[in-house]
This record gives C-alpha cells, structure tokens and sequence, in this order.
C-alpha cells in the first residue's frame, strides 16, 4: 500500500493503522501480537522486512515486554510506537503508568476487545475503561478513517511539550478492526510535514550528557508534585487536541472535537455513546426526527482528558440523558462513561437526567431496535417529567 | 520519518539546594535527573542507627572496608582507613563485618 490514493479505498482497520505507521515512520516498534490487533503488527512487521520503514522492530514476547521496551527506546530518545489488545493491554498495566509518569510520547494503537473471563475475543470497552486512570491520553473513533486520522493525530498530542503524554488511540475490535470499510490516505509527505521531526526530552542515549530516568523519589520525596504535574498536562492537553485536530481539518478537510455532538442543539432526549455504535445510533436518531421526536447523540472522541465542561455545555439543555457503555464498573452506580456523564452535569440547572444503559459486552450485537429501545425510555422518562430510577439498563441482554 | 533527538540544554551542575520547596512546574519532567555524578550531593545517611568508629591503631590498611561499602563512606588517607563519610553512611556495618583486624566496631548512634 506504499503508493497513494486520491479517492477512497477498501481496507479493514488494521491496514488503515498500519499504514498510518508507515506514514509516521517511527524509530522504534515494540509490539506482540494479539487478536484483534494482529493485522497491525503482522503487517508492520511486513513493512519493516520489505525496507519500507526505517523502523528497528523489536519483537519481544509479551506484551510486559513491549511497553517496557517501548518505554526504554521512548526514555534513549526514539519515536516509539505499539499497539495491543484485552489481555494484552491488560499485560502492560503497571508500565502504563510509568510510561505516563515518565512522560514518554509512545503511541500506542488499542483495538477494543473484551477482558476474559470468560474468554472472549470479540469487542467491548473493558480493556481500555480500566486503564483510564493511567495517566495515558485516550481518544477514540469510530470508523476505518477515524482509526487512521486519530493514529497520525496522536503522535502530535503526545509530543506536544505542554503535554509530553503517552496517547492510546482505540476503534472497536472487530466492527472496524477486521471489517472492511472507506479510507482517504494522505499523501507521505504530507504526513511527514504534519507529524515534523521528533526532539527528544533528556533522552539516554545522548551520551555526552548522561541522565537518570526513574530514579527512586525518596523517602519523603516528590511523587505527589510529579502527580500534580500530570493532571496540568491533561489539562493543558484540551487545547492541544483541538489545535492538532484544527491543524488536521486544513490538510483534510476532515472535522474533529474533543466530542462530536449530532442533532443535539434543540434536542430534548440524547444518547452518548463511544466507538462504532455511534454510527448505528445516528441512524436511528434519524429516524426518530423523521417521526418527529427531538432526539439527538453525542460521540465522545477524547475520553482522558475527559472533556466535562464540553459535555455540560453540550447536554445541559436535554432533559435526559442515555448514557450508552460498552465496559461495566461492577459495583458502581453504572458504567464508567455515565459515571463521568452524570458527574459533569451535576452544576447544570436545571439538571439533565442522566440515565445509565450497558450494552454489547462480549461483543453482543447491538441492533438499531436495541438503540431504539433505549431511546424510549428516555422519551417516556421525559414526557412523564418524573425522575427515572437510575439502575442500569441493560441492550439485547437474555432474560431471566 | 523521524530524526532523533536533540540534546536539551543542560547545566553542569543541577542546583537542587531548595528542591524541598520545589512545587510541581519546577521539577524535571518524568522526574529524570539532568545530569550525571549528584547523587554525592543527596544526603543518604539519614536513616543510620548503628555508627562505624574507627580505631586507627588497629587498622592495616588493607583497604577492605572500602571497597566493600556500599555506599563509598570510608574515608582513606596515607592508605588507611582514618574516616566515615557521615552524610552517606548508612550504617549497615559491612565494614565492621568485613575488617580482618577488627579495627572497626558498630556503635549505637545517640542523636538529639
């Protein structure tokens, strides 16, 4: 796929991945496969063996292993990318978050797929949803081109120096990972004039001037300002995902927010929802304005930093709120997506109600009836002018 | 493709002295260390409950208390042992354990 394309092509999401990598051309590459992210890996491995890349590959045999060696090729000073999956993901956890707390800007690609057990290979929101707290940026898509866009975005995002932030990117496992849909690829050089050089921070392998990376903080050191530090880059990372994306939209012509409102400015009802389902759920929005009943959606696209005065803005005129999540938080009041939903709309006033809806874990289809279904609950909720119970509700879940 | 990356300005010398009223925008990112040979500057001997005394007339100078400190505090001159680096030593009692002549013995420290 080395030439490039005016219009759009035919690819699976993983192959609009990969060749974003081989766009973006990074230093390093550690990576393990794992379903449903094999394709990225299997075919930047392809490139780096075909000499399309400069890339140094780093096959390791974990994915324990790949962020540690990501996390010591981004610390000697390399552009480092990787990608995983569920378990995988799962694997890396406690280098997330020294990869954050290093502030190290590997991008790393994570096709949803659902945490065992038991087992299950297909896609849900819970790999990622755990590692919310990481300290990792999170963004979103929902479709091939978005999968593609996010990837070269990402590389900006992280290397920004107001951030200097490790950035996962996700589309669904599946849906948009192994299926077949439209993409516009970008011309190389553009890519290279977007993406620019890389300066490393302190980087190890600058001999001449020799550093300590990770070094013990202490007895009663500054691990809690070095935290501080990395919630004022997440802060500061508002701005820079929507420059970056502003950046992109000139040479794309293609559109991004931090969340990505549909139908929503006179709308009375509204459903929140991440990934590949957004697409599903425009369609059944739709079709409820053309009965003439004022639904409306948001997507989110940037889940960490999550965008909560964005949100209160956006939904703070809807009477109630679907909040749509492909991950539970067992024991928690819902899901975390409607944990962060109902918490930014907590100072609105009046209040939207906030309603929380599971759907899809395991890979269960979510069908547009299921959308439609939730959709009236939110409308009886909002003709009846009551508040609803706040228990989950669960889409295309087998009955007792 | 990528260039590696350049080299930030570094000083020679990290100045730390007021490190203990340092906030969150004043530390490194990732919290690296800068610069190389500091860890001299960062008093490690805090935590030292048993002392390393030192009785020159036994001592040979055969030098072993030195290089088995973990923590470089023997202090040599003229060949002999004739101190300990009290900023660093955490008094874990190797070079008492190690002196063939017992020419050093633990003592329990007293502090104020």
């Amino acid at each position: 796929m080395a030439e490039t394309h005016a219009g759009p092509i035919a690819v699976t999401g993983n192959e609009a991945v990969a060749e974003a990598m081989r766009q973006i051309n990074p230093d390093v590459v550690c990576a393990y496969p794992i379903t449903p992210q094999t394709e990225v890996v299997q075919l930047y491995a392809q490139m780096v063996a075909d000499g399309a890349v400069d890339t140094e590959f780093v096959t390791v045999e974990s994915e324990h292993s790949a962020m540690s060696a990501a996390i010591g090729a981004a610390a000697g000073g390399a552009r480092t990318m990787t990608a995983t999956s569920s378990q995988g993901f799962a694997l890396m956890w406690e280098l997330l978050y020294v990869a954050a707390s290093y502030r190290l800007p590997i991008v790393m690609t994570t096709v949803n797929r659902a945490l065992s057990g038991p087992i299950n290979i297909h896609c849900d929101h819970s790999d990622t949803m755990g590692g919310r707290d990481s300290g990792w940026l999170q963004i979103y898509g929902e479709n091939h081109q978005q999968a593609y866009d996010n990837c070269l975005q990402s590389v900006r995002i992280a290397e920004h120096m107001d951030v200097r932030t490790p950035v996962m990117h996700m589309y669904d496992g599946y849906v948009i990972s192994g299926a077949i849909g439209p993409l516009v690829i970008l011309q190389d050089e553009k890519v290279r004039d977007f993406i620019g050089p890389f300066k490393a921070i302190n980087p190890m392998l600058d001999v001449e001037h020799p550093v300590t990376v990770g070094p013990f903080d202490g007895l009663h050191g500054w691990y809690f300002e070095h935290k501080v530090a990395q919630n004022r880059a997440m802060d500061r990372s508002f701005k820079v995902i929507q420059d970056v994306a502003d950046e992109f939209a000139e040479i794309t012509g293609r559109h991004y927010g931090l969340l990505e409102p549909y139908r929503l400015d006179d709308a009375e009802i509204a459903i929140v929802v991440i990934g590949s389902t957004a697409g599903t759920t425009r369609m059944v929005v739709d079709k409820l304005r053309a009965r003439g009943v004022k639904a409306g959606m948001v997507r989110v696209r940037v889940f960490r930093p999550f965008p909560h005065e964005a949100y209160a803005k956006a939904l703070e005129h809807v009477k109630v709120v679907g909040v749509m999540d492909r991950a539970d938080s067992f024991g928690a009041q819902g899901g975390p997506l409607f944990l962060e939903i109902r918490a930014a709309l907590y100072d609105s006033d009046p209040r939207p109600q906030v309603l929380p809806f599971v759907y899809g874990l395991g890979g269960r289809d979510i069908f547009p009836d299921n959308i439609e279904q939730a959709f009236a609950v939110l409308e009886e909720t909002a003709r009846s002018g009551k508040r609803a119970t706040s228990e989950r509700r669960y889409l295309n879940l087998r009955k007792d | 493709m990528s260039s590696r990356g350049e080299a930030a300005e570094r000083p020679g010398r990290w100045d730390v002295d007021d490190v203990q009223t340092w906030g969150p925008d004043k530390h490194q990112l990732g919290a690296t260390i800068p610069c190389a040979g500091n860890s001299e500057e960062v008093e490690t001997g805090g935590w030292r409950s048993q002392l390393p005394v030192i009785d020159q007339a036994k001592c040979s100078g055969c030098m072993l208390c030195y290089f088995y400190c973990p923590d470089a505090s023997i202090i040599i001159a003229d060949g002999k042992a004739v101190g300990i680096d009290m900023k660093h030593c955490k008094g874990c009692g190797i070079c008492a354990k190690e002196c063939p002549d017992r020419a050093i013995v633990m003592t329990t420290e007293e502090k104020d």
